[in-house]
């Protein structure tokens, strides 16, 4: 199944920081073909697992993406009916005026998000960002009806239809990181047809936007000797500098700094130079903002790597990739683990 | 459904063509005469009983929306707007780029790479750009031109209780409502006219109106609502659901109010719930019919639409209907002439 329709079904696809679950059975369905153990932790990670070729004396990688998405949370609900709600993970709140929303209660409910409009305002006001607070969903339900399908705590989510840019580009919601989870399954299809002495976990985090939960807790029940996380970096647009970006189309960002052990850094560019795959080399002193942060500090401490996928307008509705930087990052990854033995693993982690 | 493929057909001021074929291929069987005017604008005419005024029935055509004003280095589209747009809305929404609807996105920066007081304030025009995927100046000159109109992509969508979200309801609520008063009103005259660039300026309005030269004009609008609990009623410019909305005066007109008080005689004659839009910012056609040629009478009848002038508008449909039979109810008043102005 192709890495394009399987992106579009889970950007499409709902599942707020918490509440990733209803993504569960897509999941699976894609991973399942290629997988010799698939299994839910408690806290809700999907682990798949690929045995490596020697049984005996194997060696874990674990490789992380995770699922869930920013979103919004009920937090009340007027007298008309209207919704006011906070917001789950980073959300700048100028990005979610006059968008359209799932409000995910009883049933899905579809809603609008407003404000109040120019003419009610002060004359500065308009070049000033509307607050949450002062935000509005309107489920076109009156006070009854709104209470008995909406509860305080009920997940938001912006309804986005992915969409087909130019160039091998698409648009969607929540690509931050179901891009990452669409390159893990490009690395299990790329597996199936090498040899490797490792043995794989796939873990398909949750609550990474909020606290890397479901990454710990993976982790520790894995205690992997190498983790990776793929998630998505910073995409070059002009208002940015070239130094916090990467470009889109140009291969993964090979991160480099404190949370990344440097001894697979070095081999994972070496790989990626040996098979001619296209990088970028992406800069983050402390620790990262990814599942790898948690992968690393887990236990007596994990070596840890990260890999990001390039992505412009980053917890927008609106975010941008370019499909060929997930190949190149499947196709990485599975080059780099083919690499990966017991005979050399102790010389790569030595300092 | 007539509404959904009015609204989510593309129609910007001036390049209102998809629009009034549309509405063309639904009135043409129904009309005694139709033409299209020097600007664009649509002249109908529908023959019922001789009648001693000349009555019009208008809305407007155009849509607001955005136009490509320039394809910087990367591929990025800068624009301007094309009508009244609150940029705020602006942010994380998809667009439709010319005759070929190219898909873009307007992004933003992402919120790990701002300052702390950058929320605060609104992104500017200047600030935002669409990406259509495009890797470079040359590459996206391929597919977007210089001028070519912008339009938001957002689906005709019914929800909750009866109420209708899409873009552009102000003014294809107006169209569709015409369209149905020319295919249910039998017996009495009346011009049924569609202007063009209303939401630049009212600019189709004026030579329409100088060609039908009317001696009354009900002119049909969506217009801004925002009902919600804490506001004063007083500050509440219409109610969603709670009628049509009999404009009082707004930025162009300070409405007839002898016609004003028919209007609502007929409504509570009738039993069709109304209310007074209750704010003078805004303005429509009517300021340039009323002032044409040696005057006129109008009366404006709106249907309410929260986040007017977005791709989220939401109305309802039992305004809709009220507003149908409002305006009916009137044409029907004027049957027989009309005295006393």
């Amino acid at each position: 199944m192709s890495n394009l329709d399987f992106l579009e079904v889970l950007s499409n696809h709902n599942g707020v920081s918490g509440f990733e679950y209803t993504l569960n059975e897509k999941i699976i369905s894609y991973f399942e073909e290629y997988a010799d153990e698939v299994s839910l932790d408690r806290l809700g990670n999907i682990t798949i697992l690929k045995k490596g070729k020697s049984s005996e004396s194997s060696i874990r990688i674990m490789l992380a993406a995770h699922m869930d998405e920013i979103g919004l949370m009920v937090k009340d609900i007027e007298e008309n009916g209207f919704l006011r709600f906070t917001s789950v993970g980073g959300i700048d709140p100028r990005t979610i005026l006059g968008q359209e929303v799932l409000v995910h209660g009883k049933e899905k409910l579809f809603g609008v998000i407003g404000a109040k409009p120019p003419h009610l305002q002060e004359p500065d006001e308009g070049d000033k960002a509307i607050k949450m607070k002062d935000m509005t969903i309107d489920i076109g339900l009156p006070y009854p009806q709104a209470k008995e399908l909406v509860k305080v705590g009920d997940p938001i989510t912006i309804k986005r239809s992915f969409t087909r840019l130019k160039n091998n580009r698409v648009s969607g919601k929540a690509l931050d990181d179901r891009a990452g989870v669409v390159a893990l399954y490009e690395c299990l299809k790329e597996l199936s047809k090498l040899d490797h002495e490792a043995d794989i976990y796939f873990v398909i985090t949750v609550q990474e936007e909020v606290s890397m939960a479901g990454a710990f807790t993976a982790a520790y029940r894995i205690n992997p000797d190498i983790g990776i996380a793929v998630d998505v970096g910073f995409g070059a647009t002009p208002e940015l500098g070239d130094a916090d970006t990467i470009e889109l189309g140009k291969g993964p960002g090979i991160t480099l700094g404190g949370n990344i052990h440097p001894g697979l850094r070095k081999k994972l560019v070496s790989v990626a130079d040996e098979y001619n795959i296209p990088y970028q080399m992406e800069i983050n002193v402390g620790p990262t903002g990814t599942d790898a942060r948690a992968i690393q500090i887990t236990k007596e401490g994990i070596p840890a790597l990260v890999l990001s996928i390039p992505l412009r307008y980053m917890h927008t509705s609106v975010e941008v990739i370019d499909m060929s930087d997930i190949k190149d990052t499947g196709k990485l990854l599975a080059f780099f683990i083919k690499e990966i033995s017991k005979e050399n693993l102790e010389g790569l982690l030595c300092y | 459904m007539l509404l959904k493929t009015l609204t989510e057909a593309s129609g910007l001021s001036g390049n209102e063509k998809e629009v009034r074929d549309i509405i063309i291929s639904e009135i043409e069987p129904y009309c005694t005469s139709l033409k299209i005017d020097r600007l664009g604008n649509i002249i109908a005419f529908k023959e019922g009983k001789a009648n001693s005024k000349r009555i019009m029935v208008t809305a407007h055509m155009d849509e607001v929306g955005l136009m490509v004003k320039e394809i910087d280095s990367h591929g990025l589209i800068k624009f301007l707007p094309v009508g009244g747009i609150d940029k705020r809305i602006l942010v994380s929404k998809p667009v439709l780029i010319g005759e070929k609807k190219i898909a873009g996105v307007i992004g933003a920066k992402p919120i790990h790479l701002q300052k702390r007081n950058e929320w605060s304030n609104a992104l500017s025009m200047d600030d935002l750009y669409i990406d259509i995927g495009a890797k470079s100046k040359e590459d996206a000159e391929k597919y977007v031109n210089i001028g070519d109109y912008i339009a938001f992509d957002s689906e005709y969508v019914e929800f909750g209780q009866g109420l209708v979200k899409a873009k552009a309801l102000d003014n294809r609520v107006g169209c569709a409502i015409l369209i149905d008063l020319i295919k249910n009103v039998e017996d009495v005259s009346f011009y049924a006219v569609f202007t063009v660039m209303e939401e630049v300026g009212l600019v189709g309005a004026g030579p329409a109106a100088y060609e039908v030269d009317p001696d009354l004009t009900i002119v049909l609008e969506g217009t801004l609502a925002y009902d919600i609990p804490e506001l004063d009623s007083h500050l509440v410019p219409t109610y969603l659901g709670g009628g049509p909305a009999i404009s009082l005066a707004d930025r162009t007109t300070v409405y007839n109010h002898k016609l004003r008080d028919r209007v609502v005689e007929i409504a509570e004659k009738n039993n069709i719930p109304y209310q007074f839009r209750k704010t003078s910012m805004g303005g429509n056609d009517s300021g340039k019919i009323h002032t044409s040629r040696d005057g006129s009478l109008t009366t404006t009848i709106s249907v309410p639409c929260r986040n007017i002038h977005s791709p989220v508008s939401v109305m309802s449909m039992d305004d809709y209907k009220n507003t149908f039979k409002l305006a009916k109810a009137v044409l029907y008043d004027f049957k027989e002439g009309y005295n006393g102005f």
